[in-house]
């Protein structure tokens, strides 16, 4: 295994705010890593950093041996990384099809983008597959409920063929079953992607992490699997005091 | 099935009905509903569809209207009336090239989607939008007026262009000539409609229309906004060009008044009465918003202001979608009244 994403001496400041301090942070290709961390931590911020949405005071993003640091968005999705955000932000007016087949798109070339669709390709009818939403392919994206709306983000991620995919807080808000089946729907997803999770639910850290990634006030504390993670006393220490237990 | 059957009636209307029943003055006028039901297409792909509030609409007019102008005034090989009035006596420089009739009508449409890109690159690029894009179009249309009056002995100033005998062979005082002229403009807004409804129902529609919900969120589909949305206002800066070069031996005149800030308001405001969501909506809106204007202003001419803003104002409070929205706002209307007796 090569690191796919290598993050190095990442400063990010926002107003005399230090978000992030001097982090090192290293992914290997094909991992299942969570990125946990008491709010304030910066885990958001890393991967807004990431996906070029935030730029750093100093340091560096290498992915797959290419700086992302000063690239636009949108060159930076061609390049293989894909995220969702906290709130998920489908298009309501498109049918949940068609929400697919526009994030399949960017590879398209623009003569096909000036066609109407006809029928489906292969990725978006499995992406559709994966996500269990074939029910609903015609149904506008509006009228899908919250953890639907999710699974729908995760499938537009899919589509777009990324190498690394990023899910800022993918089980907010769920109700149990739906955090069940988003993991499921997570850890076939890692199958053949490399995914990096930001979440604060422990129970769902508990029953689908392998490895941890903690960060604290924009530092790296510790890394390791869930029970060394667990039972780093430092990682007890930021969460001593705050109703979640590690 | 029922969308094309509206159509076809709609172009039985303008192509056979009108020119036979219409006086050739009551002609003339549909000829210049029409030159703004083709604006009104492209307002309705760039504002309803791409989110672009374009209140300057009237520069492309312009570009594309003075390009044909000038190239009018030079048909007969004289130096343009105007220019001997300002005391020009040689053809400026600008102008020669627009004897050429290729060159004259290539530029209709490259001079209003040159200005266009470069404007869209630069403003969509730096994520300008919303209120602010409206702003800065709005200025552009008064830079574009002040321009054009400044530049007397170029442009006629104030008074513009006027006085035009032919159009590529139609003697434009010829009712059977203008008749043709009539036709062609409907012709062309045919054209322009189905082209528009064409590229909004392909996929580069709904992105254009992903963007305008969530422009960030399409950044990190992989695509650049700046360059879609670009893509739209030029072809709405295209098809405004297009509809100033028709709406010139049409009208028989352009001047600055054809295109300023009131001008482009008003081309504007016939789009959001019909529905900027609905192509048909934007055209019908047009068509009504002008024939309105004429009545009224041929009847009550104090009255018109009146009327034009209490229109304006009537569609933003209890209609939003504008007219063609009307079905849509009663359904929605019925179902959350439905909603409401189901919970109750």
């Amino acid at each position: 295994m090569s690191a796919l994403l290598e993050v190095r001496g990442l400063n990010v400041v926002f107003s005399g705010f230090h978000a992030i301090t001097d982090l090192d942070f290293t992914l290997q290709a094909g991992e299942l890593r969570f990125l946990i961390g008491p709010n304030g931590a910066g885990k958001t911020t890393l991967i807004d950093v990431i996906t070029g949405l935030t730029r750093p005071a100093s340091g560096s993003v290498q992915f797959a041996g290419e700086e992302l640091v000063g690239k636009r968005e949108y060159r930076i999705v061609r390049a293989g990384v894909g995220r969702t955000f906290q709130t998920s932000v489908v298009f309501d007016e498109l049918s949940v099809l068609d929400n697919l087949d526009l994030a399949a798109g960017f590879r398209r070339r623009m003569t096909g983008l000036l066609r109407r669709r006809h029928g489906i390709s292969d990725d978006v009818a499995s992406a559709l597959d994966t996500i269990g939403l074939g029910d609903l392919a015609d149904r506008p994206a509006g009228v899908l409920s919250h953890g639907q709306r999710q699974w729908l983000e995760i499938g537009m991620l899919v589509v777009q063929r990324p190498r690394l995919l990023l899910l800022d807080e993918p089980v907010a808000g769920m109700s149990r079953d739906e955090r069940d089946r988003t993991g499921e729907l997570m850890q076939s997803v890692a199958k053949d992607h490399t995914v990096l999770v930001v979440e604060h639910d422990m129970a769902f850290l508990r029953r689908f992490a392998s490895t941890v990634t903690v960060l604290h006030e924009g530092r790296l504390l510790c890394e390791g699997t869930v029970a060394e993670v667990q039972a780093d006393p430092r990682v007890q220490e930021v969460y001593l005091g705050r109703k979640e237990r590690v | 099935m029922r969308n094309r059957a509206v159509f076809a009636v709609a172009a039985i209307l303008l192509l056979v009905v009108a020119p036979l029943v219409l006086s050739p003055f009551r002609l003339d006028l549909l000829g210049k509903y029409l030159c703004y039901a083709i604006v009104a297409v492209g307002i309705s792909l760039a504002w309803g569809r791409g989110g672009m509030l374009t209140l300057g609409q009237g520069v492309f007019f312009g570009l594309g209207g003075y390009a044909m102008g000038m190239h009018l005034k030079l048909q007969d090989g004289e130096l343009p009336d105007f220019m001997s009035w300002s005391g020009v006596e040689e053809l400026p420089l600008l102008w020669k090239p627009f004897a050429n009739p290729v060159f004259a009508l290539a530029m209709v449409i490259v001079l209003p989607v040159l200005v266009a890109t470069l404007l869209g690159l630069l403003v969509f690029r730096q994520r300008v939008r919303g209120a602010y894009f409206a702003v800065l179009s709005q200025a552009l249309a008064a830079a574009f007026v002040i321009l054009l009056i400044g530049q007397q002995g170029l442009t006629g100033g104030t008074n513009g262009l006027t006085n035009f005998q032919f159009f590529f062979g139609l003697d434009l005082y010829e009712d059977a000539d203008r008749r043709i002229l009539y036709l062609v403009t409907a012709l062309v807004l045919g054209a322009s409609y189905l082209s528009v409804r064409q590229l909004v129902r392909s996929r580069y529609g709904q992105l254009l229309v992903a963007i305008r919900d969530g422009e960030d969120r399409v950044r990190f589909l992989g695509y650049d906004p700046a360059l879609v949305k670009t893509v739209a206002f030029a072809v709405s800066a295209g098809l405004a060009g297009i509809a100033g070069a028709l709406f010139v031996p049409l009208v028989g005149l352009l001047s600055p008044a054809n295109l300023g800030i009131v001008a482009s308001l008003e081309l504007l405001v016939g789009v959001a009465i019909g529905g900027r969501y609905s192509l048909a909506g934007a055209v019908a809106g047009a068509l009504l918003f002008n024939y309105a204007k004429t009545i009224f202003s041929e009847q009550w001419p104090d009255g018109w202001l009146y009327v034009q803003g209490a229109l304006f104002v009537a569609v933003m409070v209890w209609a939003p979608r504008g007219l063609a929205g009307l079905s849509h706002q009663f359904r929605d209307a019925l179902s959350s009244r439905r909603k409401v007796e189901v919970q109750a």
